[in-house]
This record gives structure tokens, C-alpha cells and sequence, in this order.
């Protein structure tokens, strides 16, 4: 569950940007459209908190994101929140489930093995387990990036353009695969995009401009 | 934490390799030069015995050093006993000991020596097996002798002249009888062959008396008479030679004692030197070249230091967004400047290790090859004090040259890194 109020970002030259106000609840989808400048990926690092906020509030569940920093807020990003890049980044001198195991012990978690093996057979990829990252597919690849970003069942899942690079086929599956997902892990999602395919599947929507 | 710092280094085998080989170069180098130091040293200062001074030829100080002390070089020439009388002399008022020392022949080049007992008391040797050597063509041997030759008690053997084993030189008509061996003392008693002066002349008057000079006046006189061990049985003989007389002092601090060699010098057609004047000049002059080994050895650790900052540096910048990545898990700041220092940390170790192994190798050749040309028995590896210094300044060295990329991975601002695309 997510809430802001009064959010807005000014550059460092001055241009500033007013969001508007959202809400998203557990197991529900948001969709943030916008074209390319209007500040999507600054809101997106603001919800992530990866960027500072500088004016009005954003609440994920009870706890106000502003009021935090350093590093208690990279802990409660680790558990709280997952995210997944547009361009997906993995530490590739680990296997594919060490990738995962690294994403529940940096958030403060035990590694489990079995569970980060199971999160990868349900999302098809768990025969890829112990291979390197770089022999993955772009789309095997994206698979992990969603299973490590829910691995921790966190509160919020932030999706970055996860379709732009696909075809209409693949942007269904993965936009399945993610409402599945999300709604399994019991969190709320938000879907960053320009990619006006996905306007008719997902009703709950934010338009910046 | 540590094991994915360890998969980031050796995820870069090429950049592992030219780190560690140069940091263990630069430690190998190292550690090389403290360990053979300082059994160079621990050798030559066992070897000091407690010799005051050394009495030979005229000649070079240093070479009759090395020749009687360290047994490593050849003999300035002969002393005739006639001169070294009173030196000889139990009343003499400033000498404890005289050992003399006769050399010219060799077995299986350990060098046979003709000497009274005391040299036994100067390097605290004891008799492990047997007994000492009493007659002329008795021998008690070293222990390294006896390890390395296999000659047992009752065993007899045939000497050849000079230093190096050479059959063509073989005094074959004079058989020596081994009567007992010497506990190991670390020192250069372990590599003599020991036996009375009179069975060093015996030897050498028989080769005499059938090559050159038959009318040689005391080849008779020598062989029908035994000899013991006395100095009195030296002084008996005062045309015959000694290599030279090795002097323990009464006292040191004997005012007398102090210009005894000197006076020596001045007054007389002998050579007298002090042990721990002419080791040190010795050291200073070996102190030059080791020197300058040991800065190279800094100069290339420094360069080891840079190379594995500037891979870290270069592997950061490569992982930019990994670490980010791992920011945007949830770790802190100070989690990605352990990990980066941990790297830093790694390296530095694994390259010690193999400065170890270098080290550990370099001193196995070293001692195959002085054992070959001086007799002389290394360790292959000692740890010594200095090795805890060096793996100290390692791990330092290998943390400073992470600070600064660690520094930067860290304080990179990640929504600047992952708005990067």
C-alpha cells in the first residue's frame, strides 16, 4: 500500500515537476504513463527512494519514506521495496539463484535456497539455476530481474518499462507474469511506461505530462 | 559478504593473475632476501664460535677469515710452527685457547682438518657416537659428513689433495680410520672431518717423499713416531707448518689483548685478524647488493600496490550498476566500501601467499646450490620475526590501494548511475 501527497522534484536547473496524487493498495496495479521527459524515471527513483524528496510526502504503509535516510533507508528499500529496470543489471560473477539468494540477504533475509529455487520454477527458469548470467536470454534475464525483485514479498514492486523491448506477445505474457506475481506477494505494483499497449489492460492509471 | 568478494576477484582471472603475480613478486623478493639474511647471518655468527682472532700468512685478512673460520675459501699460505711458538705456549699470559688448524686435503670435498681437541670446546661440539681421535690417521667426522658421505665408525677412506674432489689427486697409500662423529652444532664443525695435525704432514710427506723430495728430512722421523694431540707435540716439530692458529682471549677487555693483533701485525711475518671486524666488513660489502635488491623489491610491491588499485579501480567502474544494484537490495554505503576493500584485502593476501610460495622456492635453490659449492647446509624455509611485518604491510598495502575506489563506489549517487542508460 502506497500513498503520496503534494510530491514534486525540482532539477538542478530549475525546471520542477508536480506529480500528481495516487494511491495503490496491496494485490493492485497502477499504471504511470507519460512520455519520455516528463519525469517518470525521476518518479520512480522518488518512490524508490533512490532519490531524495524534496517536497510533499510518500507513505508505504505506515512509514513516510521522507523521514528516513541513509542507510536505514537502504534497509527498508532492501525489504520493502522491489524493483525492476528497464535495462536489467545483475552481479555477474554469480550464478542466476545466487543473484537471488544476494537479493534476500542484503534485505536483512536468511538466504533459502528452496525458496529461491521455487520462485524460479514458477517463473519458468528453474532449470537456469546455476548459470552464469551472461548465457541468459534478454527475456530469461528479465524472468530473474522479476523474481528478484519479489523474492522478499515487499510492500511495493516498481516496474521500469518492462515492455518496451518486447513484442505483443511477450508484453501480454509479461504483464501477466507480473500481475500474477505481484498479487502471489501480496504487494502493491507500479508499472513506469510510455508503452501505450498496456493502457487498455490495466484500468488504474496515472498520466504525467 | 566475503564470499561474493571473492567471486567478484576470480569472476577477473586475467586481472587476479597480473595482480598477484606482481604483489607476490614484490613479497617474494622480500621475504627471500630476510630469511637467507638472516641464516646468513645466524650462520656466520655461529661460526663466530668465540674466536678472538685468527693467525695465518700474510695474505688477505678476509680470505684467511673465510678460509679457517668458514672453511669457504683457500689458505693464504702456511704459518711454520717455529714462528707461532710463542703463541703456542700455555703460559702465554693473554691466550686461553690456541687451536691450529691444518687444511690440504679433501673427502669428497669436505675439507679434512688437522687440530687439537679444544676445537670441540669452541663450537660446543659433542661426540654422538665413538670416541675422538687419538692416532695419527684417526678421523672423528661432522655430522653433516656423516649424513651426506655414509661413512660409519671402523669405515676408512682415501683423501684427495686440495679442496675439490678430484680422483687423479688421491693420496691412495694412506688410509684414514673414522673412530667416532660429532652432534650436530649447526655451525661449520658439521661439515669438517677432523684429525691431528701430524696425520696432515704424514700425508703430505709420503706424496712428497715419492714425487719430489726423497731426502725429505722427516719423512722417517714422522711416520715411526705417534703423535698426540698436545701443542707441546707441535712445538716438538718447529720446522713442520699450520695453515694458521685460531686464539680465544683470556679476556677481551684485556687491555693488551686489544693491540695483541696489531702487534702482531707489525712485529712479525704473520698475519693476525679479527673475526667479527673482518665479518662485518663482509656484511657491508654484501649489505650493498642486498640493498639495492631489497629497494627493487619495494619498487615492485608499489607497482603491485597500483596494479590492484587500478584494477579495482577499472572493475568498479565496469560494475557501476552492479553496485548500485546491490544499493537498490538494501545495502548501505558502508556495506559497498566493505565489499570493495575486502577485494583490495583478498588480492593483497592471495599475492602474499604466492610471495610466500616464491620465497619458499628461491630459498630451495639457494640452498641446493650453496650446499653444492660451500658445503654449507641452508634451511628451506624459515619463518622468521620479519615475515609478520611483511604480511602486514601486504594487507595494508592491498586495503590503501582499495580506499580510493572503495570510496567512490560508495559515495556514487545510484539514481544518477541507474538514470544512466
Amino acid at each position: 500500500m502506497i500513498t503520496t501527497k503534494g510530491l514534486s522534484h525540482t532539477y538542478a536547473g530549475g525546471q520542477e515537476i508536480v506529480f500528481p496524487d495516487f494511491t495503490c493498495g496491496a494485490k493492485e496495479i497502477l499504471l504511470v504513463l507519460g512520455t519520455s521527459g516528463v519525469g517518470k524515471t525521476t518518479l520512480l527513483h522518488l518512490l524508490g527512494g533512490l532519490l531524495t524528496i524534496q517536497k510533499g510526502s510518500i507513505k508505504i504503509d505506515e512509514t513516510d519514506i521522507k523521514l528516513i535516510n541513509g542507510t536505514p533507508l537502504d534497509e527498508f528499500r532492501g525489504k520493502n521495496i522491489g524493483i525492476i529496470f528497464q535495462q536489467n543489471h545483475f552481479v555477474d560473477s554469480l550464478s542466476v539463484i545466487e543473484n537471488i539468494k544476494l537479493a534476500q540477504t542484503l534485505a536483512g533475509h536468511k538466504s533459502n535456497n528452496e525458496k529461491a529455487q521455487a520462485l524460479l520454477d514458477r517463473l519458468n527458469i528453474g532449470d537456469k539455476a546455476h548459470k552464469r548470467m551472461r548465457t541468459l536470454s534478454q527475456g530469461e534475464k528479465q524472468r530473474v530481474a522479476i523474481a528478484r525483485a519479489i523474492v522478499n514479498q515487499p510492500k511495493l514492486i516498481l516496474a521500469d518499462e518492462p515492455t518496451s523491448a518486447l513484442d505483443d506477445v511477450n508484453t501480454v505474457e509479461v504483464l501477466k507474469l507480473l500481475r500474477e506475481q505481484a498479487s502471489e506477494a501480496n504487494s502493491a505494483l507500479i508499472i513506469v511506461t510510455h508503452d501505450t499497449r498496456l493502457k487498455d489492460q490495466i484500468s488504474n492509471q496515472v498520466i504525467l505530462t | 559478504m566475503l564470499r561474493l568478494a571473492w567471486k567478484n576477484i576470480v569472476n577477473n582471472p586475467l586481472n587476479l593473475l597480473l595482480s598477484v603475480i606482481l604483489f607476490g613478486l614484490g613479497v617474494g623478493l622480500i621475504s627471500f632476501l630476510l630469511v637467507f639474511n638472516a641464516q646468513l647471518r645466524d650462520k656466520f655468527d655461529k661460526n663466530l664460535a668465540g674466536i678472538d682472532l685468527v693467525i695465518g700468512a700474510k695474505g688477505s685478512p678476509l680470505q684467511m677469515i673465510l678460509c679457517s673460520m668458514y672453511h669457504i675459501d683457500n689458505p693464504t699460505g702456511n704459518l711454520p710452527i717455529q714462528k707461532a711458538i710463542p703463541l703456542l705456549k700455555k703460559t702465554h699470559p693473554l691466550i686461553k685457547k690456541a687451536v691450529p688448524l691444518s687444511l690440504g686435503d679433501n673427502y669428497k670435498s669436505y675439507r679434512i682438518v688437522g687440530t687439537n681437541h679444544d676445537i670441540l670446546g669452541l663450537y660446543e661440539g659433542k661426540i654422538e657416537k665413538g670416541a675422538l681421535w687419538l692416532k695419527d690417521m684417526e678421523v672423528t667426522i661432522g655430522k653433516s659428513v656423516a649424513d651426506e658421505t655414509g661413512l660409519k665408525i671402523g669405515d676408512s677412506f682415501v683423501s684427495s689433495h686440495g679442496f675439490t674432489e678430484d680422483v687423479s689427486l688421491a693420496h691412495d697409500e694412506s688410509k684414514f680410520l673414522v673412530k667416532g662423529i660429532i652432534a650436530g652444532t649447526g655451525s661449520v664443525l658439521d661439515q669438517l672431518i677432523l684429525t691431528n695435525t701430524a696425520t696432515i704432514w704424514k700425508v703430505h710427506e709420503h706424496a712428497g717423499a715419492d714425487e719430489e723430495d726423497p731426502t725429505h728430512v722427516h719423512a722417517d722421523t714422522l711416520a715411526m713416531h705417534t703423535h698426540d694431540n698436545s701443542n707441546e707435540d707441535l712445538m716438538s716439530h718447529p720446522d713442520q707448518e699450520i695453515t694458521s692458529l685460531l686464539i680465544q682471549y683470556k679476556s677481551r677487555t684485556n687491555f693488551q689483548a686489544l693491540n695483541f693483533g696489531r702487534n702482531i701485525n707489525e712485529n712479525t711475518d704473520m698475519q693476525a685478524a679479527s673475526p667479527a671486524i673482518e665479518i662485518n666488513r663482509l656484511y657491508n660489502m654484501i649489505g650493498v647488493g642486498t640493498d639495492m635488491l631489497s629497494n627493487l623489491a619495494i619498487l615492485i610491491a608499489l607497482v603491485s600496490g597500483l596494479s590492484i588499485f587500478i584494477s579495482l579501480y577499472k572493475s568498479m567502474k565496469e560494475r557501476k550498476y552492479e553496485l548500485a544494484l546491490i544499493r537498490v537490495m538494501g545495502a548501505s554505503r558502508t556495506k559497498v566500501f566493505m565489499l570493495i576493500l575486502i577485494e583490495g584485502f583478498l588480492l593483497a593476501l592471495i599475492g602474499w601467499a604466492v610471495g610466500m610460495a616464491i620465497c619458499y622456492f628461491g630459498m630451495e635453490v639457494m640452498a641446493g646450490y650453496l650446499k653444492s659449492s660451500f658445503r654449507y647446509s641452508f634451511n628451506g624455509f624459515k619463518w622468521v620475526p620479519e615475515h609478520w611485518y611483511v604480511l602486514g604491510v601486504s594487507l595494508i598495502l592491498g586495503i590503501f590501494a582499495a580506499m580510493i575506489p572503495a570510496g567512490s563506489a560508495s559515495t556514487a549517487d545510484i539514481n544518477k548511475t541507474l538514470s544512466e542508460k
